[in-house]
This record gives C-alpha cells, sequence and structure tokens, in this order.
C-alpha cells in the first residue's frame, strides 16, 4: 500500500504548508504512513483486510485446492455425515472431518468452510460497493453544498436531514420486500441491497455532512483564493484545489463504513430479506444456525467469528488511520 | 426562543408528512409491481376472478379505484380524523383517531396492534439506553483519566470488539449459556412491568445486555474523546489549583461539560432504536414494533407495516425535536 503518490503529496503539503517544510518536506500522507506503521494493531488489522479480500478475490480457487462446494448437498436418508432421525451432523463440532475441516451444515449439509469462504465474497462485494456508492454520492454533494452555498446548500443539507430522519431499517425491509414479490433476480436484488446501504443513513448522508463542512473551511483557504484570481474556474478550483485535502477524511470514512456495511448486509440476510440461497451470506448461515444452536453450537460460532474478525479488523484499521491522519494527535 | 420552537416543530412536520407520502407511494409499488389486486395486501387472497365485476365492486369498497393522491388523503384523514371501517357484512366499526386503518389479516385495528407492541419495544429501549449509557459513560471517564494507560487501551479495544459484535450472534450466544447451559433463566416470557418487575426484568436482561453492549461501546469512545478535550481546559487547571478534591473536578467540572454531546446522542439514539428493534426482537422473539413489522411485512399486511412505519418516524421525529428544543436550552446560542 503506498500512499505517497506524487500528485496527493503535493496537493496535501498546500494544507499545512509550515509544518511540512519544517520535517523535511515530507507530506501529510507520508507522515500517517509513518505513524500507522508504528501503530501495531492497526497493521495487523490491516493485514486481515487485505487476506479477507485476497479469499474473497479468489474463493472459487481456494474451493478448487480445498476440494468441498457448498453446492454439494448431502441429505439424512442416503449421507452417512447426518443422522438419519434429527438430520443434525454426525459427530464432534458440527461434524468436523478430514474432508470437511470445518463441518457440515444440518439438514443440508453443506460443507461450512465452503460457505464461510463465498461468504466474504457476498460480504464484501455488497460492503465495498455500497461504500463507494455512499462516498461518489457524498463527496459530489458535499462538495457542491459546501463550495457553492446558497440554495444549493440548502436543498442538499436538508434532503440529507430528512433522509437522517428516515425509519431506514423498515424502510429498506420493506424495499426488500416489495422487490422479491417483483422478481426474483439477484443481481437486482444485489443492486437495491446496495443502494439501501449506500444511499440510506448512515452511508451518503453521514460523509456528504463531513465534506460540507470540511469544503466550508477550505474555500475561505488563501490557496483557494490564489488559484481564484490566477483565473481558475470553480470545477478546477473544487477538482484542484479542494478535493485533494478531503483525502484523509475520505480514506478514514471508507475504512470505517466497510464494516458498517458488513454489518448491515448480515442484518438484512438474517432477517430474510438480504441475499438469498443459493448465494452464500454470513448473516444467512446465522438465521440458520439460530434454529439448531441448542444442538450444534460450532455452526453458530462460526459464522459469527467470521462477522466478528473483518468487522474488527477493519474498525482497527480505521481507527488507527484517524489517528495517524490527524495532524493534532502527538504520536 | 419561541421561534425557533415554532421552526422546528415546522420542520419536523414536513419531515413527518415527506415520510408519510414515501411510506405511502412505497407501499403502492408492490401491487403495481406484481399486477396484483390491491385487494390481495388488505384481505391476504384475491377472492374473485381478475376483471370480474365482484373484485372491481371490493376494489370501489376500498377506494383502489380512485386516483393515488386520492387515496392517500383518505388515508391521511383517517390518520388525523378517524373514520369508520366496514367489512360490508358486519356493523361499522369506528375507529378514532389517530386511526391506521384495520389488519383483516389479524382482524384488530392497526391502532390496537400498535398499542399492544408499543410497551415491549419501550421497555426494551428504556433499560438497555441506562445500561448503555451508565456502562459507556463510565469507561469512557476511566480511559480518560489515564490516557494510554493499560485500563485505558483495555477500554478502547474491548469497546472496538464491542461494536464489532452483531446482536444476531451475541444473542443466541447468550441463550445459549444462560438459558440452556447455564439454566438461569428458564425461557421466560415477556410480562408488564406493573404486573411482575421481576419477571419483566428476567424476560429482557440478555436483549438488554446485548443491545446495551453494541451503544455502550461508541458512548465510550465518545465520552473518552469528550473528556480528553475538557480535562485540558483552562478552568479544569483553575478548579485544580485552588485545592478541589480530584473527584470534584472530575464530576462536577469535567464530566458535566463533557456529557452535553452525549445527552444529543442519546435522544437521537432512543428515537432511532425505537423503531430499529427489528433483529433483537427477532432473535429473543419479542412481541414488540419489531416484531410486528417484519411479521405483517413477511405476511404482507399492507396497513400494519404503514402503521408501524409511520409511528417510527414519529418517534425519531419527536426525539430530534426534543434533543434539539433541550439543547437550545443548555446552549442558548443555538437558537439564535
Amino acid at each position: 500500500m503506498s500512499l505517497t503518490g506524487g500528485e496527493l503529496e503535493a496537493a496535501t503539503a498546500i494544507d499545512v504548508g509550515g509544518d511540512v517544510a519544517a520535517i523535511e518536506g515530507r507530506s501529510l500522507l507520508a507522515i500517517a504512513w509513518r505513524r500507522l506503521k508504528a501503530d501495531k494493531l492497526a497493521m495487523a488489522g490491516g493485514v486481515v483486510v487485505i487476506l479477507l479480500v485476497l479469499i474473497a478475490a479468489f474463493a472459487n480457487v481456494l474451493q478448487r485446492i480445498y476440494g468441498q462446494s457448498y453446492l454439494d448437498q448431502h441429505n439424512a436418508g442416503s449421507s452417512q455425515l447426518l443422522d438419519p432421525l434429527t438430520s443434525m451432523p454426525k459427530g464432534a463440532f458440527g461434524g468436523v472431518s478430514s474432508t470437511h475441516w470445518l463441518g457440515i451444515t444440518p439438514v443440508l449439509g453443506q460443507d461450512v468452510l465452503s460457505l464461510l469462504l463465498f461468504g466474504a465474497r457476498t460480504s464484501l462485494l455488497i460492503a465495498v460497493s455500497a461504500t463507494i456508492l455512499a462516498l461518489v454520492l457524498g463527496v459530489t454533494l458535499g462538495l457542491a453544498a459546501g463550495y457553492y452555498g446558497g440554495w444549493i446548500d440548502m436543498i442538499i443539507s436538508r434532503a440529507m436531514d430528512v433522509l437522517l430522519s428516515f425509519p431506514v431499517l423498515l424502510m429498506s425491509i420493506s424495499l426488500l420486500t416489495v422487490l422479491s414479490i417483483y422478481s426474483s433476480s439477484d443481481k437486482l436484488r444485489y443492486l437495491v441491497i446496495i443502494f439501501v446501504l449506500g444511499f440510506f443513513p448512515p452511508g451518503f448522508p453521514y460523509i456528504g455532512r463531513i465534506v460540507r463542512g470540511q469544503v466550508l473551511s477550505l474555500r475561505e483557504k488563501e490557496f483557494v483564493e490564489a488559484s481564484r484570481s490566477l483565473g481558475a474556474s470553480n470545477l478546477w478550483i473544487m477538482r484542484k484545489e479542494i478535493a485533494p485535502n478531503l483525502v484523509g477524511p475520505i480514506l478514514v470514512y471508507t475504512t470505517l463504513t466497510i464494516p458498517t456495511n458488513i454489518l448491515g448486509e448480515a442484518g438484512l440476510s438474517f432477517l430474510g430479506v438480504g441475499v438469498q440461497p443459493p448465494t452464500p451470506s454470513w448473516g444467512q448461515m446465522l438465521s440458520d444456525a439460530g434454529k439448531y444452536f441448542q444442538i450444534d453450537p460450532t455452526y453458530l460460532v462460526l459464522p459469527g467469528l467470521a462477522i466478528f474478525i473483518s468487522v474488527l479488523a477493519f474498525n482497527l484499521l480505521g481507527d488507527g488511520l484517524r489517528d495517524a491522519l490527524d495532524p493534532k494527535s502527538g504520536r | 426562543m419561541f421561534r425557533f420552537i415554532a421552526f422546528r416543530l415546522i420542520g419536523a412536520l414536513a419531515v413527518l408528512w415527506v415520510v408519510s407520502v414515501v411510506t405511502f407511494v412505497l407501499f403502492q409499488l408492490g401491487p403495481a409491481l406484481s399486477h396484483t389486486s390491491p385487494v390481495y395486501y388488505y384481505i391476504g387472497r384475491v377472492p374473485f376472478p381478475k376483471g370480474s365485476l365482484q373484485l372491481k365492486l371490493l376494489e370501489h369498497r376500498f377506494g383502489f379505484d380512485l386516483p393515488l393522491w386520492e387515496q392517500y388523503g383518505h388515508f391521511m384523514k383517517g390518520i388525523l380524523l378517524g373514520q369508520n371501517i366496514s367489512d360490508g357484512v358486519s356493523a361499522p366499526i369506528h375507529c378514532s383517531a389517530p386511526c391506521f386503518g384495520y389488519s383483516f389479516r389479524q382482524n384488530e385495528l392497526v391502532g390496537t396492534l400498535l398499542l399492544r407492541a408499543a410497551p415491549v419495544s419501550i421497555s426494551l429501549c428504556i433499560g438497555a439506553a441506562l445500561m448503555w449509557l451508565v456502562g459507556g459513560v463510565t469507561v469512557g471517564t476511566i480511559s480518560a483519566l489515564r490516557p494510554g494507560s493499560i485500563g485505558d487501551r483495555i477500554g478502547m479495544i474491548g469497546s472496538l470488539a464491542a461494536v464489532s459484535l452483531p446482536i444476531f450472534f451475541t444473542g443466541p450466544l447468550m441463550l445459549l449459556v444462560f438459558e440452556y447451559k447455564l439454566g438461569w433463566l428458564n425461557d421466560p416470557q415477556y410480562v408488564s412491568v406493573f404486573h411482575d418487575p421481576i419477571g419483566w426484568v428476567k424476560s429482557l436482561i440478555l436483549p438488554w445486555i446485548c443491545l446495551a453492549f453494541l451503544f455502550a461501546a461508541l458512548y465510550a469512545r465518545l465520552t473518552r474523546s469528550n473528556m480528553l478535550e475538557v480535562m485540558g481546559e483552562d478552568y479544569i487547571r483553575t478548579a485544580r489549583a485552588k485545592g478541589l478534591d480530584r473527584r470534584t473536578v472530575v464530576v462536577k467540572h469535567g464530566l458535566r461539560a463533557a456529557l452535553t454531546p452525549i445527552v444529543t446522542i442519546f435522544g437521537i439514539d432512543i428515537g432511532t432504536l425505537i423503531g430499529s428493534t427489528v433483529i433483537t426482537e427477532t432473535v429473543f422473539n419479542l412481541r414488540g414494533l419489531g416484531y410486528l413489522s417484519i411479521h405483517s411485512i413477511s405476511t404482507q399486511d399492507l396497513p400494519v407495516i404503514m402503521g408501524v412505519t409511520l409511528v417510527a418516524a414519529v418517534a425519531l421525529v419527536l426525539s430530534n425535536v426534543i434533543v434539539d428544543i433541550l439543547y437550545s436550552v443548555i446552549d442558548p446560542r443555538v437558537s439564535r
């Protein structure tokens, strides 16, 4: 991860002008990177995040190496793996064996490790896409509101206020239910989940407010005035002068929104309105495990741990980034 | 001050109006997209063949043949003024304002269903809120008093871990440990606090802990950063310099200032929570507003879904207004 792109360096150096010169011309991001490297917990979080991304990206390769697929079901009648009476996996810890490393699910007898691998893909795909949607909307509208002010600011800010007082969870559930009446398309469902997570708070209205606040103070800075006096257009100033200064907060916000969206997706899938089987999802697994947890607690603990570890990793990284990028923190 | 409150109330009404329109339109989407008669979403089946005279008459009785804005008008009129509801066979029932309509699926007025579910959700929210406020502020304050110490590190990492735990994981886990393994609780059912206070606590203690855990973490982090800022102020040094003991300085001078922004967030969180305890209520099988909403969504019981959504919106908007007004009392600069 290289944070010292030339462009960013030049742009962020403007913001803290004097300070940077005093410490041998290092850019804010270079300083942040040095601080982050010293933060062991944040680095640990970062490593887990990279691992997660790799798992999600290469889930099919990993599955081929491992040799079991979640698509293969075992039923209690013909398979030796499930108890014919209760349909519960035979053996300790939910049927852990040398072929099924993390056991199999009750009733359907799917391989749990394979479900977890592909669950990571579903989870990250939705969480990251929703975060990108929130960023694009939030940064564009926040920039416009903060920079132009007046009635543009009025309309955008009011719209965000209204969104913030929506019972969003109920709205999301209803929207997704209405959708399933209309169509059973998986792609459409993905898109609506991404929309719901990115558009409703805490999605774009939060980043919109943060960006707006930053821009309000940035647009009064001397370097913006200088640029304007040189004849720069509004779009140029927003793109070249103001946007680079938003990199820090946006970076922090991104790493802290992804875990919220992971939890959001898992929650919707838990309630049965998110990702539908056979597409695996951690939330869905937990919802299924909730029916059997007295007999097969392993099946409950595994997807729960998967969610916990990924969300914690992103949170640790985001928290470390915030400390590292905060010019006030003395570490 | 009066102007400020008036403006806030008008703003709140505007927001509620937008919410009611969006909710109404959203739920018209279902019938429109699936080409089913809207009758289905009211009584759970379409009793007559498509295009038949009987079906048209039935749609006419419910007013589905009217233009959308007129249907919305009727809906709002019912809420504001009340209405008479009839199934055409038995005598009409008078449903006084605020009337959210009648659930033909559950054979009850939506208002009755809401009134029965609300105490469960409110109990859940109040208990959890007290726990997380006390817990979060305590952990945050202790952390802030010795920044960088081992206690601080544990508190902050612990709270980061706590916000990373979803209720649909901690909930079943707690049920497993405390109900099935240790047997401390015996599948308690919700009872009203006025009937049986101990039973009430027993039925809600696990959900309270789960919910409180999630929020306490955020409050701990917030309290810590606010406290750190406040304890660096000059007046704290003055208070210390004049010889006040540490306890008085921390509690009376420090905490009081650090808590003001937390009060704001607390109010809004409770307002939001009342409409979003869906997952907690599902996990612990509590029959509150969240359960009512998910149940009526899965049976496609339109009048109930609309009622719950609107009630959740009212709770949210009201808590926003109350917090704003309280805040302008605490800090008069806000209302200018």
